[in-house]
């Protein structure tokens, strides 16, 4: 039984009404365990004693309207939070049973282990896109022999390498946004991260772009935990399998995501996903 | 009712216009304004070139100073400017760039940076003569390097290093943040990031800067005589503690010579100045854009 849906209970927050039980089978492990992460960038707080559990191999959907805190909450999963000066944060994050933030943690190792995509496709513009594929090898020195083969392997988990195979010296900005968008996944995954964060990969991307990541992401979720931060409802019905959903800094509800737009337990997250507001 | 209610689109666009007369004097104003700093710069190079151009051949830029203006030659100034503007070149450019790196990406808003960028923009304003009689106190007396190439060196070093820490600081920040994080999202160290995304990004804007603290470097005469530069040497330095003569030095001692021969010489050396002051720049800024180029911007 996860602990972290236990804990909640003793909250502040009573409208949290979920029971775990509905929402996670317990064959399912957590990856990813949050627990009363408050975070604050100065004196304004923007995560509000957020707990929950993110099952592993699964796409875990973070929904809500602009400002709710949901890109704030991945930044504190691989510790890219804490980048922003006057920003805190208060709570653990444990992942596979180790908190992250513990002291002698380096969060340099923990990004290693926690991939992220970002909203605009951000490719080294002095690279080609073979060195994009192993720019996180290359700016860390590590030495690898197989690097061909990290490549084409990083690429083709992507859906990217029938586009590029003939052109890998050429540089990675000349691709389409989309392409760019999926050379940025090829690069996070050839570091072989066990997580990977997204914040709103398809925000900057066309509609057939963007159905090329959600392809992307059924597979991928074979072999890596996925996150993914979205305004776009519909998108997080099409590509997860639970979501969380987030109201000015407070988790509302996480469930399975048919269960969250079919039938949602609290008044908010249906007038959200009815679109009442948002 | 008609009467007053005129056809109003006719009367918006149609019609006398209204004078432009003002608008015309202004105009002109500016480009007279500007064309007046060319103008001068125009007679300025006409008269030094018509004056010098035909005193520059082999024996002139391959003889020492001389009393005699016909045998009297520009290489011991030549390739002190040589040795003086590379040394200053080796210690500003590194210091320059660590400096600005710690301000863009380590300091913390906080007391120290304000501080230290507070001194930076004071000493883009000292003027160059100030930092001669800092370098003859520090470098040539407290510091024992005597009227050496090194301490001349680190003067000028000096001299520049606010030009170059501005424009390696205004580089790093066209840097996108996004790449920065982009690199931190990989487990890349901060360092690793600067080293390998961030600086080879600014190199455009750190040449720009370094072509421009080369021109003043070169130029400079002021703070070269109260260091203590020679106007006579009969040798070519053989090392950084060397004593050395530089082109602005050489120059400035033929002029204020009598013999009207001398003056013919001033002018050959300014021509040798300016052309090769136009040629550093002229190949760093080559290489600056081809740079631009691959970076795709």
């Amino acid at each position: 039984m996860p602990e972290a849906f236990s804990e909640s209970a003793c909250g502040p927050a009573p409208y949290r009404t979920m029971q775990p039980s509905d929402s996670m089978p317990d064959t399912v492990a957590a990856k990813l365990s949050v627990q009363e992460l408050s975070a604050w960038y100065g004196e304004k707080q923007v995560l509000i004693r957020v707990s929950l559990d993110i099952p592993e191999r699964q796409v875990t959907a973070i929904i809500g309207p602009s400002g709710c805190g949901k890109s704030t909450l991945i930044r504190c999963f691989n510790r890219m939070h804490e980048l922003v000066p006057a920003a805190k944060h208060r709570g653990s994050i444990q992942l596979d049973g180790e908190d992250i933030y513990a002291n002698g943690v380096d969060p340099v190792l923990i990004r290693r282990r926690i991939g992220m995509v970002f909203q605009k496709p951000n490719p080294f513009p002095m690279m080609s896109i073979r060195d994009n594929v192993l720019a996180g090898l290359r700016l860390t020195s590590t030495r690898r022999a197989d690097t061909d083969a990290i490549v084409e392997r990083a690429l083709q988990q992507a859906a990217l390498w029938s586009e590029v195979k003939d052109r890998l010296g050429e540089p990675g900005t000349g691709l389409s946004g989309g392409q760019q968008q999926r050379l940025c996944i090829a690069r996070a995954l050839a570091v072989e991260p066990d997580v990977l964060l997204m914040d709103e990969p398809c925000s900057a991307l066309d509609p057939i772009a963007t159905t090329r990541i959600e392809d992307l992401l059924t597979t991928l979720r074979e072999r890596y935990t996925i996150i993914i931060v979205t305004h776009n409802m519909q998108q997080a019905a099409r590509v997860s399998q639970k979501t969380a959903f987030l109201l000015q800094g407070e988790l509302v509800e996480f469930t399975e995501t048919d269960a969250l737009f079919t039938k949602p337990k609290d008044k908010r997250t249906e007038d959200y996903v009815t679109g009442k507001f948002g | 009712m008609s009467v007053v209610d005129p056809p109003r689109n006719s009367s918006r666009i149609s019609g006398r216009p209204p004078s432009r007369a003002l608008e015309r004097a202004f105009r002109g104003l500016c480009l007279f304004a500007a064309l007046l700093p060319v103008l001068v710069l125009a007679v300025l190079l006409f008269d030094v070139v018509r004056t010098g151009l035909g005193r520059i051949d082999v024996q002139f830029l391959t003889s020492f100073p001389s009393r005699r203006p016909q045998t009297a030659g520009i290489l011991a100034g030549a390739v002190g400017s040589v040795w003086l503007v590379g040394l200053t070149a080796a210690i500003a450019v590194p210091v320059g760039v660590g400096t600005a790196v710690y301000l863009e990406e380590y300091a913390r808003r906080g007391r120290l940076a304000t501080l230290i960028e507070i001194n930076i923009s004071n000493l883009a304003g000292v003027p160059s003569i100030i930092y001669g009689l800092l370098g003859l106190e520090l470098f040539v007396r407290a510091l024992s390097m005597g009227r050496s190439l090194l301490a001349g060196a680190l003067t000028l070093a000096l001299l520049v290093l606010p030009i170059i820490i501005m424009a390696t600081r205004e580089a790093l920040r066209t840097v996108p943040l996004a790449l920065r994080e982009a690199g931190l999202a990989l487990g890349a160290t901060q360092w690793q990031v600067v080293r390998q995304v961030v600086l080879p990004m600014a190199v455009p804007g750190v040449l720009t800067g370094s072509i421009l603290a080369i021109s003043r470097a070169i130029g400079e005469a002021a703070p070269l005589v109260v260091l203590g530069a020679l106007t006579y040497v009969d040798f070519l330095p053989d090392g950084v503690t060397s004593p050395f003569s530089a082109l602005p030095i050489q120059i400035f001692n033929w002029t204020s010579r009598p013999q009207a021969g001398f003056a013919v010489n001033a002018a050959a050396g300014i021509i040798v100045l300016m052309v090769t002051l136009l040629m550093l720049n002229g190949a760093a800024i080559i290489t600056r854009n081809r740079m631009q180029k691959r970076l795709g911007r």
